[in-house]
Parts: structure tokens; sequence; C-alpha cells
């Protein structure tokens, strides 16, 4: 009965939601045609047909490729030093004020000021791992580092009376407990390394990146494209998410074990 | 098994003198219940025996390297099945050992293998009981082991206690006095001496 119930609860939300897309795909449509030039306002169906005609092309997939090898690198590697960093400040409180003035500065400074300050150090085609590195950064050290403050001590006096081995500290008292939090903030860090990658890839004009193709699309004035490769972009973002948070979600879940 | 001894035991927290000048001596390989009014410091004195606090004054000796403990709350992994929960404290054990002592506490079957979280309160304890018995240590501290758990329960819990702490030192603090009695074991009564 309950999973009736939530099929048709899921199913019901999926109408909603197609609904409003409708609804709102329509509104740009009439938009663009009361405007009627393509430069101001590509219409829906003029980006349908950019869209299917870079999904043809073989070049699409090479850009697509190497803004998404360099954007998901530097997600890797914010995830990495965040998390331990997360750990370390966990545990030595020097550690964490250490810390605080650098993730106060990369959260709240703007992405562009970073972009262009970067740009002096790095080569274009690095600007992008760099860039998503810093931004992602800061997202899982925090919400790692509450999580981690927030376990249940008591546990961990259990692991030490009874000498728990670390992977079993790890498996059995900690990843429970700071499991959601890590899988909410890889997925807010996913959408945001996307976001300030391809940012610095306009910014600094890397070869065959999805930025400079934003960048050519400006230049002449080709919206529909610079629509289409906006498409793209989300729908890379919302797969690397998923998959990864899918990922990350069977790595750090419970498989029942026997005796 | 080696006895162990306390000299004058002092414990503070902050403006709170739990234990002053606390004295005893347990007996290496029996069992010995401690009772008390709430407050006097019985947790506190097995905390101590852990090495989870600090003394402020005095020695204890005999404490051996590994202990064993059944803590005042249950302290188990919510998302892992008692067979799970006990083998992480007791990894030289046998799934077939995990399993008859879990048994010998009337935790059955399905009860073995689901997650704790979707025990009863009654059931978690024994899991924690469990996970006591069959972990290493000579020491095994119990802090009110039998809370909780329905008369019938307990009085086939606290004999197969008793027969399975057979020659260990076990310190068991409670309230209730038929529990010291049922293990024959001496009675310390911590805030009157």
């Amino acid at each position: 009965m309950i999973s009736t119930m939530s099929v048709k609860d899921k199913t019901l939300r999926a109408v909603k939601v197609g609904s409003s897309f409708a609804v709102a795909i329509a509104v740009w449509q009439i938009a663009a045609m009361a405007i009627g030039h393509t430069v101001l306002l590509a219409s829906p169906v003029e980006v349908l047909v950019r869209l299917l005609g870079l999904l043809f092309e073989k070049e699409t997939y090479s850009v697509l490729f190497y803004s998404l090898t360099r954007i998901l690198l530097g997600f890797f590697l914010g995830l990495v030093v965040g998390s331990a960093a997360a750990v370390v400040a966990s545990r030595f409180e020097i550690v964490k004020n250490l810390l605080f003035p650098y993730m106060i500065t990369v959260r709240s400074v703007p992405v562009a000021s970073f972009i262009v300050l970067a740009l002096v150090w790095l080569e274009a085609a690095e600007l992008s791992t760099f860039i998503s590195f810093l931004i992602v950064l800061p997202v899982i050290y925090n919400s790692l580092l509450g999580a981690l403050e927030a376990m249940d001590r008591v546990l961990d006096e259990m692991a030490m009376v009874f000498h728990l081995s670390l992977w079993h500290r790890m498996r059995y008292v900690w990843i429970p407990q700071i499991r959601a939090a890590l899988l909410a903030s890889c997925s807010t860090a996913v959408g945001l390394a996307w976001k300030s990658g391809v940012a610095a890839e306009l910014i600094g004009l890397a070869d065959g990146s999805i930025g400079d193709e934003l960048y050519s699309a400006k230049l002449y004035l080709d919206t529909p494209t610079l629509f289409a490769w906006t498409v793209l972009i989300v729908a890379a973002s919302l797969a690397s998410e998923k998959l990864i948070v899918w990922l990350l979600r069977l790595a750090l879940t419970k498989r029942r074990a026997h005796a | 098994m080696t006895d162990i001894v306390i000299k004058n035991l002092s414990k503070r927290y902050g403006e709170l003198l739990v234990l002053d000048g606390f004295s005893a001596h347990f007996a290496g390989g029996k069992t010995t219940c401690v009772m008390g009014r709430s407050g006097c410091g019985k947790t506190t004195l097995l905390r101590l025996l852990l090495g989870l606090e600090r003394a402020d004054g005095g020695k204890i000796t005999g404490v051996p390297a590994r202990c064993s403990a059944v803590f005042q709350e249950d302290r188990l992994c919510p998302e892992f099945s008692a067979i799970e929960n006990v083998r992480i404290a007791a990894p030289r054990r046998t799934g077939e050992e995990i399993r008859a002592t879990l048994s010998a506490l009337l935790l059955d079957g399905e009860a073995q293998e689901k997650p704790v979280s979707e025990l009863s309160g009654g059931m978690r304890r024994r899991v924690a009981i469990a996970r006591a018995l069959l972990a290493e240590g000579e020491l095994l501290l119990m802090d009110e082991p039998f809370k909780g758990l329905d008369e019938a329960t307990r009085d086939a819990v606290l004999a197969y206690v008793k027969r399975a702490t057979a020659g260990r030192t076990v310190i068991l603090v409670t309230h209730d006095e038929a529990e010291a009695k049922a293990l024959a074991a001496p009675i310390l009564y911590l805030g009157e001496l």
C-alpha cells in the first residue's frame, strides 16, 4: 500500500514538474516570437535544432570531454583535500583555527577575482581544474567538519574500549554518521564545480573547452549556439552529479555481511 | 587473575566532587556488584577503570590492557545487525559462537540479522550484553546491564551471564539487590564507604 502510494506520488510530482517546464517553454517561445530577433532571444525551437546539430558533431564530444575531465578532476581534488582537512580540523582545534581564514576567504571572494588572479600563475588549460578545486574545497570542508563535530562521541568511546581497528571505526562508527552530509555537499559541489569551471574556461579562453565555445558564440552573436551549449552544460552537470552521488552512496552504504 | 585495587581515588567534575578518596578491592576472577544511590559515582568508577576518564587523585592497579563493557547506554552501531555489532568488538569469535550467544540471550533468527535500530530496547540491551561477553578482556564492566528487560527475560539473561562470566573478573553496577543475589556476588555499597 505504502509503495503504491509512493509511486503514485512520484508520478504526480513528475507530471507537475513536467507541466511547469512545458509552461516555461511556452512562455519562452511566446517571448521569442514577440521580440522577433534571434540574437536577443533564441526560441526553444531554434535552440533545439542547434542542440541536435551539436549532438551530431564529433567535435562536441571532444569539447565536452575536455571540460568534463578538467572540471571533475578539480572536484575530486576538492573532495579529497576538503575531506582530509575536515578530518584533521575536527581532531585538532589549532588546525581548524589555522584553516579558518583560508576557508572564509575562498568562500567569500568572488570567483571572477580568483580566475583573473589564477591566470597569472597557471595556463588556461589548467585553470578550470584549479578554480573547481577552489570552489569545491570549502563546501566539502565546512559540511564534513560540521558532521564530524556533531558525531556521537559515545560511539567513539565504545570503539576505543573494544579496540576497534581504524577500518572498523570508519565503516561502522564514522561513515554512517557523516554520510548524509557528505552526499548532500557533493551534490551541491558538483554543480558549483561546473559553474565555476566553465566560467574559468571562458575568462581564460581555454582552447577546445566549453567556455571557449560559449565565447565564440558570444563573439558571433550566435544565441542559439550559446543556449544549446548551456543546455549541454546543465545536462553534463546533472549527469555527473547523479553519477558521483550514486557511486559515493554505493561505496558508503553498508552492505550486509554474513557471519 | 589479578585483583583490582583502588586507593584514595578522587574525581571531580567542575565543582561537583563525585569520588572522594574512594578505596576498594575487587577480587580477580570473581563478580562484584556495586550499588549506591544515583549520582554517587558508580558510572564514574567504571569510566575510570575503562580509562575513559582521568582521576584527579589516587591509584588504580591491576586493570588489564583489554577490558570489555556494557555501557549505561547500548552504544550499538544502529544500521548494522546484532551479529555485525558483536563481531566488530569480537573479531576472533566465529559466526556460530556469536549466533549461539545471541540465541542464549533469547535473540533468535530474524532478530540477529535486522539492523539493531529496528530492535526493541530490551533486544538492543541483550546485543550489548552479548558483545561484552564475547569481546576479549579479562575485566568485564557492566553498568546496569539488565535495565529495560522484563522479569522473565532478565532472569534468563542473568542466569546466562552468571555461567558465561565464571572465572572472569566482573564489576557490575546495579540498583537491584536481587540481581546481586542471583549472581551470588558480593555487594560493594559505594556511597557508604
